[in-house]
């Protein structure tokens, strides 16, 4: 599938990476990260040997590490949250830099961090290597009950049509001279938000009558029967078998 | 016409849920490989009887034939591949995230997979002429991009009978003339609802007129927009300057 709904965090590029079928990479990721929350906190090793596994998939992929990092600020409130637990979870303490710091909380906020940006990296390399049709077509072919699946299509397709149609009822009411100004002005807005959902639903129903036109009976026909090959469900999987390793060994040791 | 017509419409009358009677007994038939164009005012009742020609809506009283079939439970399948029905907005009718995706949808939904599916939605495509188009978004398209797209969709199952619902509104006159070269290069039975007027004289060679629910005219699309009588009787009126004798 070639240039279709590229997200703000797809990055076009044509790496092995890139091509593997997107329901290996789904299974990948999702078998990394169960891997790496399995890991117990105190085998610190571990996971700077799970950051190099990531760092060699975006090699691979050709992502820069700029990239994944500017894309790891979705992380920022968790980072929040870690770095207030050596304050305030109680324990045993010890003193840093003359501050006194709570052993546990310390071990809790590293434990939330690591984690948390390993399963955070490992979803954006998969965000930057898949466009999101084929995340779709990826979680469907995964089993993703039918209904879900064609939500979540839906909302890829109409998302920019029904936008559209919000710029364009904000566009006439301000060629009306309205502008939305306080609390007075919320009535307004809310009949805005009436109109659209009714103007949405009744889109909705237009569309399942074109649907039901075409043959449609309840389920999406899968188009792009493209079953996955032993080498790639091998390339995709290489990640959390390489890790799996390392916890086994941290779990043990 | 010795064959089978395309499309036979026979008594046909329906009244909306809410009580509102939209079709008072309506009677046409469609000879196949013919254009013919349905003229008529606003909430005459077009919109009505195209949703009849595949079973959306289901006949008060009268039948629908489709190439001597029935519209009924019976051939549901069948006829829905039989008739494809182009609705007025592309946004309604283009509803999967690629062109491609989109075409393939209607022969995928009756079972074609693979090879055969490519090739299908391939030559829908090119009858349109957005070949190039095939792994773009809808939503990134001209409106009159679009809106062929929605022809492809359509051409894709193989239609015995192209239904438009105003194909030639809201496209700039250079898609409106791309449209009709299109239309023109089809070798389906074509029933075109249309509001505009030269657009029908230009591409059907026969017109019917819908009024207040029944067929009111059915003749050479010539004869009837140059009849101000009846055009005038049914609220149509020509462009300011159109003469229709005057065009060859
Ligand atoms: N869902 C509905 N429920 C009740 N009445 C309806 C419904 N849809 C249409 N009607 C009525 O049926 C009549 C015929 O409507 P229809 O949409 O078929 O007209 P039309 O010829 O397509 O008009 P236009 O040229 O404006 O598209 C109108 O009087 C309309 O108000
Ligand atoms: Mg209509």
């Amino acid at each position: 599938m070639g240039a279709g709904h590229a997200h703000r965090l797809y990055r076009r590029g044509d790496s092995p990476v890139h091509r593997l079928p997107p329901h290996t990479k789904l299974a990948a990721v999702l078998g990394f990260v169960l891997v790496v929350v399995t890991t117990p906190r105190e085998a610190v090793w571990a996971f700077a040997l799970y950051a190099a596994l990531l760092a060699g998939v975006a090699a691979r992929a050709r992502v820069p590490a700029g990239f994944v990092l500017r894309r790891l600020a979705i992380e920022i409130p968790f980072v929040a949250f870690a770095v207030l637990m050596p304050f305030v979870v109680p324990g045993e303490s010890t003193t840093v830099l003359g501050v006194s710091l709570s052993v546990p909380g310390l071990w809790g906020a590293w434990n939330v961090l690591a984690k948390g940006t390993l399963g955070v990296a490992a979803s954006v390399l998969l965000a930057a290597t898949t466009e999101l049709r084929d995340l779709v077509l990826g979680l469907q072919r995964l089993g993703l009950p039918s209904l879900l699946v064609q939500i979540a299509s839906f909302m890829i397709r109409y998302g920019d049509v029904i936008t559209d149609e919000m710029r364009r009822m904000s566009v006439a009411r301000r060629s009306r001279g309205f502008e939305a100004r306080g609390v007075r002005h919320w009535g307004v807005l809310a009949k805005s938000a009436g109109a659209l959902f009714i103007r949405s639903y009744e889109r909705g129903e237009r569309v399942h009558l074109a649907m039901v036109s075409r043959g449609y009976t309840g389920t999406m026909p899968l188009l792009d029967e493209r079953p996955a090959t032993r080498a790639q469900w091998a390339g995709a999987l290489a990640l959390p078998l390489a890790a799996l390793p390392l916890c086994l060994f941290a779990l043990l040791g | 016409m010795t064959s089978t017509p395309s499309l036979d419409v026979r008594g046909l009358a329906y009244a909306y849920p809410d009580g509102h009677q939209a079709l008072f007994g309506v009677d046409l038939t469609l000879g196949r490989g013919e254009r013919v164009a349905l003229l008529g005012p606003n909430g005459a009742g077009k919109t009505t009887l195209v949703l009849h020609l595949n079973g959306i809506l289901t006949a008060g009283a009268g039948t629908v034939t489709v190439a001597g079939l029935p519209v009924g439970r019976k051939h549901m399948a069948e006829i829905r591949r039989k008739v494809g029905i182009v609705f007025q907005d592309p946004d309604d009718q283009l509803f999967m995230p690629t062109v491609r995706e989109d075409v393939a949808f209607g022969p995928a939904a009756a079972g074609l997979r693979g090879a055969a599916l490519d090739a299908v939605v391939a030559r829908a495509l090119d009858r349109v002429g957005m070949g190039e188009y095939a792994d773009r978004p809808p939503h990134h398209l001209s409106f009159g991009q679009r809106r062929r797209v929605a022809v492809a969709t359509v051409l894709a199952g193989e239609p015995e009978i192209l239904v438009l619902d105003e194909p030639s509104s809201n496209l700039d006159p250079a898609s409106r003339r791309e449209l009709a070269d299109v239309l023109r290069s089809l070798d389906v039975t074509v029933l075109m609802v249309t509001h505009d007027l030269p657009y029908a004289l230009e591409l059907c060679p026969r017109s019917l007129i819908l009024s207040e629910g029944v067929i009111a005219a059915d003749g050479p699309t010539r004869e009837i927009l140059s009849d101000e009588e009846l055009m005038t009787r049914h609220r149509l009126e020509l462009p300011y300057g159109f003469v229709p004798g005057s065009v060859a």
